[in-house]
């Protein structure tokens, strides 16, 4: 049972990459910008069916993370600068939430 | 154009650790095993990729952001895994049954418990 669902995602994952790096036609930062968003899909898989309270805190941590990234390469694609500006404002702001939400899983005040 | 191979290359060395960081994140056992999956799309991952950028773009004015970027991510990303990890263990979250050891205060194997419990002594 176990191997059979290894299988499944494996076929899943493989069926993915084909479809993105052979059949779509666009161009190269398109297709990392999609392999990006899939990324982001499956945190978001580990934030909404999370067991513990803590693998969520980890998730919004490493999606903010992602997301920067992925601002990078549609800044890189739309050949803007402005969207970096975004980018350095995420990741002040997903710090401190990962510190308050951290502070509030230890079980102590936001003002201790 | 051996800048726009070079950066190219960056590119795909980030997004390739971002998206087997995210499988760990998805398949390990553990919450500490998990963070530390997830830490390596941090350091490797997403500053790879604007270090690729970087190389992409040059000395300009979104190749400094960029820069800009990956020294905030440096600086903020280590502290705000450390805490989550301090506070998932303190918070009372067990560690998954294929664990080895355990020398935190108030884990199976500290010095501390050893010390007040002297059945353990052989």
């Amino acid at each position: 049972m176990r191997i059979v669902r290894w299988l499944i995602g494996v076929v899943i994952l493989g069926v993915l990459a084909y479809l993105n790096f052979f059949v779509l036609r666009a161009p190269l930062l398109v297709k990392f910008i999609n392999v990006s968003l899939f990324s982001a899909l499956f945190v978001l898989y580990r934030v909404v069916f999370g067991p513990s309270p803590a693998d969520r805190v980890i998730a919004v941590d490493i999606l903010g993370v992602l997301i920067i990234g992925l601002l990078a390469l549609i800044g890189l694609f739309y050949d803007q600068g402005f969207f970096m500006d975004i980018a350095l404002i995420w990741a002040l702001l997903s710090f401190v939430a990962s510190l308050a939400l951290a502070k509030v899983l230890e079980g102590r005040k936001l003002d201790d | 154009m051996i800048r726009h191979s070079i950066g190219l290359a960056f590119i795909w060395l980030g997004i390739a650790f971002d998206f087997l960081g995210v499988l760990g994140l998805l398949r390990l056992p553990d919450v500490y095993n998990r963070l530390q999956a997830g830490t390596k799309c941090i350091t490797f991952g997403s500053a790879g990729l604007l270090f690729g950028v970087f190389i992409l773009k040059g000395f300009t004015t979104f190749g400094f952001k960029v820069l800009l970027g990956i020294a905030f991510i440096f600086l903020t990303s280590p502290v705000a895994a450390h805490a989550i990890a301090r506070a998932s263990r303190r918070s009372g979250i067990p560690l998954c049954a294929e664990s080895v050891i355990d020398l935190y205060p108030g884990g199976q194997d500290s010095k501390e418990d050893a010390a007040h419990a002297p059945t353990q002594d052989p």
